[in-house]
């Protein structure tokens, strides 16, 4: 295209800027029937300052008409896609049927956080003063609902075809590993309106979501899961407006009130751990679930925190804002976390509503070259002793409960920040009880409200407790929804494994 | 020294046509190319402006219309009808 061609277009009547204001500074108004602290009674409790909410803006200035017409065609074109998918039996295109196994993570454990933050955002827009942020909340509120209707739909193909898919809001609220990123959401719905929002906006969307999408929609792409790229980056698309909502709102408090920074630096500090650890089956499922890997966890990490997260607290300093607490923590465990996730769902795969496996020969040489500081050291003699076993007909499996984090409700699993083979083991008293913890981290979390995670569903408890389907295994099963013998242990030898390999075999069949 | 500001986009028809027009407008920017997706990481700012995009695709362009191509971003975001910049210490 020559760059001197004239474009002809249509001039709009009114700019971005004023169009933007129209929609944001004249739909809010004084209340006079009722006194505002009625109308608005979360948006003083927590202690943060707001001088002048029109100081809000969003800098992509959206508007309703502009956000239908986009988010309309985006449907479109995913739509699309979701169908040619089904027609053309995409499910059985991918590189290796152990890739669904990630999807089967995602859809239990990722779309239902969806779902809770599109009523978190419909619940705390209602809560803002200022029309401004009210209205940004309002369309994510709309996107994330998107979101889980999407997810739902798309991975539902694979549901016709392989197990572990089939009633994901069910087990959300049982299997024990998934209370994981339900207790994480429950934690910040059931804060104060800029509690949540710095919790998911600024943490989770804006420091660390590009860790969950952008490197696993990458990675759809590379293992041929066209369906699943497509409604990830449609989402994707949603969430780069969600990070900037996040940094707008993080710099809006800071710049209304000096009082507001610490209050803001502690909740950075506390979300930024608890959205960490909540990455950790994210982070597995990088380096172990997509047969056709893109970056290692450890490089995603530098990518994406280390170096984008510098960039963003270095902007933050002049506020005297500092990067999280313990983030040194997480950049000690980049090295170890995936191995030691992995490991632990290997010894309760029976537990578990997807497959494990050994890593084969190729994929433990990747992960050496990736972890040359720690795999062949610490984690590929256990792999390589596990698969013996498993090769004498001893597979080990772990028949006792794990304790867990009384936070962030993860096995106890973690390691020393200074010691990789040594178990890191915190506690702590209140009223009498002893409460057990993963790291620092967790554990200050704890110590400043107390009285809230007193109160945390906690799996392996409500097991002992009695309050998940009996004392036994088949029982705690059957109350999960988990269908022993297919949903859970190994992939060798599972139903998917058989669809795929006769899939495989008439192809191959097929091409002579 | 400020950090990199990073927008990441589809590797799709329109976003290969953005991509170009960032490039040819930040001399510093730094293309990395990913299954899938691109990510362009340039020191302290960064501008798409709507008339590279223009020329490139050959049509009027919205800069709203954005919204479909991108996957991710990192700065401070400042948007009218003309550019879209992001940066670092505005």
């Amino acid at each position: 295209m020559n760059a001197e061609t004239k474009i002809e277009r249509k001039a709009k009547k009114l700019g971005l800027k004023e169009r933007y204001g129209h929609l944001t500074r004249g739909l809010g108004w004084e209340t006079s029937y009722q006194p505002m602290d009625k109308v608005f009674p979360f948006a003083s409790y927590e202690g943060i300052k707001i001088h002048d909410w029109d100081a809000f803006e969003d800098p992509f200035r959206l508007t309703m008409d502009a956000y239908w017409k986009y988010q309309a065609e985006k449907e479109r074109k995913l739509y699309a896609v979701i169908d040619s998918f089904a027609q053309n039996n995409g499910q059985m295109k991918i590189t290796d049927a152990r890739y669904v196994n990630a999807l089967k993570i995602f859809l239990t454990g990722v779309s239902p956080l969806e779902y809770m933050a599109h009523r978190g955002y419909a619940h705390v827009g209602r809560h803002f003063v200022g029309a401004g942020p009210r209205v940004a909340c309002q369309m994510q509120a709309i996107d994330e609902l998107r979101h889980a209707q999407t997810q739902m739909h798309t991975i539902s193909h694979y549901n016709k075809y392989f197990d572990g898919l089939h009633d994901p809001r069910h087990m959300f609220d049982r299997v024990w590993y998934l209370s994981v990123p339900k207790s994480f959401f429950e934690d910040a719905m059931t804060a104060g309106p800029f509690e949540f929002l710095t919790a998911i906006s600024f943490s989770f969307e804006y420091v660390l979501t590009n860790l969950l999408f952008v490197p696993f929609m990458s990675g759809a792409a590379y293992n041929g899961d066209m369906a699943t790229v497509t409604f990830g980056f449609s989402a994707q698309s949603d969430e780069s407006r969600h990070m900037t909502l996040g940094l707008e709102i993080i710099k809006f408090m800071l710049e209304q009130d000096a009082d507001n920074v610490p209050i803001v630096q502690r909740w950075i500090d506390k979300w930024f751990w608890r959205g960490y650890r909540l990455l950790s089956i994210v982070a597995m499922m990088m380096d172990y679930m997509l047969p056709k890997r893109v970056m290692s966890w450890a490089e995603a990490w530098g990518i994406y925190f280390e170096e984008a997260g510098g960039a963003l607290f270095e902007d933050l300093s002049r506020y005297g804002i500092t990067t999280p607490k313990y983030a040194d923590v997480a950049s000690k465990e980049k090295d170890r976390l995936t191995h030691e996730v992995w490991s632990t769902f290997y010894n309760y795969t029976r537990a578990a509503a997807f497959h494990t496996w050994i890593p084969n020969d190729d994929e433990l040489a990747w992960l050496s070259e990736k972890y040359p500081e720690t795999f062949d050291q610490l984690y590929r003699p256990r792999y390589e002793h596990w698969r013996s076993l498993q090769q004498k007909g001893e597979r080990f499996y772990n028949n006792s409960l794990p304790q867990l984090c009384n936070v962030c409700q993860i096995p106890m699993v973690f390691t020393e920040p200074d010691d990789p083979t040594k178990l890191c083991l915190r506690s702590t008293e209140f009223e009498g009880e002893k409460y057990h913890f993963c790291s620092d981290g967790c554990k200050d979390i704890f110590e400043f409200e107390p009285q809230k995670y007193v109160q945390s569903w906690l799996p392996v408890h409500q097991i002992f407790q009695g309050n998940c389907g009996g004392a036994t295994m088949p029982e705690v099963l059957d109350w999960y929804g988990i269908k022993n013998g297919s949903d859970n242990l190994d992939y060798e030898g599972s139903p998917d494994q058989t669809i795929w390999n006769d899939w495989t075999k008439s192809a191959q069949r097929a091409a002579g | 020294m400020a950090g990199n500001v990073s927008i990441t986009l589809q590797n799709t028809d329109e976003g290969r046509a953005i991509i170009n027009a960032i490039s040819a407008d930040n001399a510093e920017a730094v293309v990395n190319v990913y299954p899938s997706m691109t990510k362009i990481d340039c020191p302290g700012r960064l501008i798409v402006n709507r008339e590279s995009i223009e020329s490139e695709m050959g049509r009027p362009f919205d800069l709203q219309e954005l919204q479909l191509s991108l996957v991710s971003l990192a700065g401070n975001v400042d948007e009218d009808d003309d550019k879209f910049v992001l940066e670092w210490n505005r």
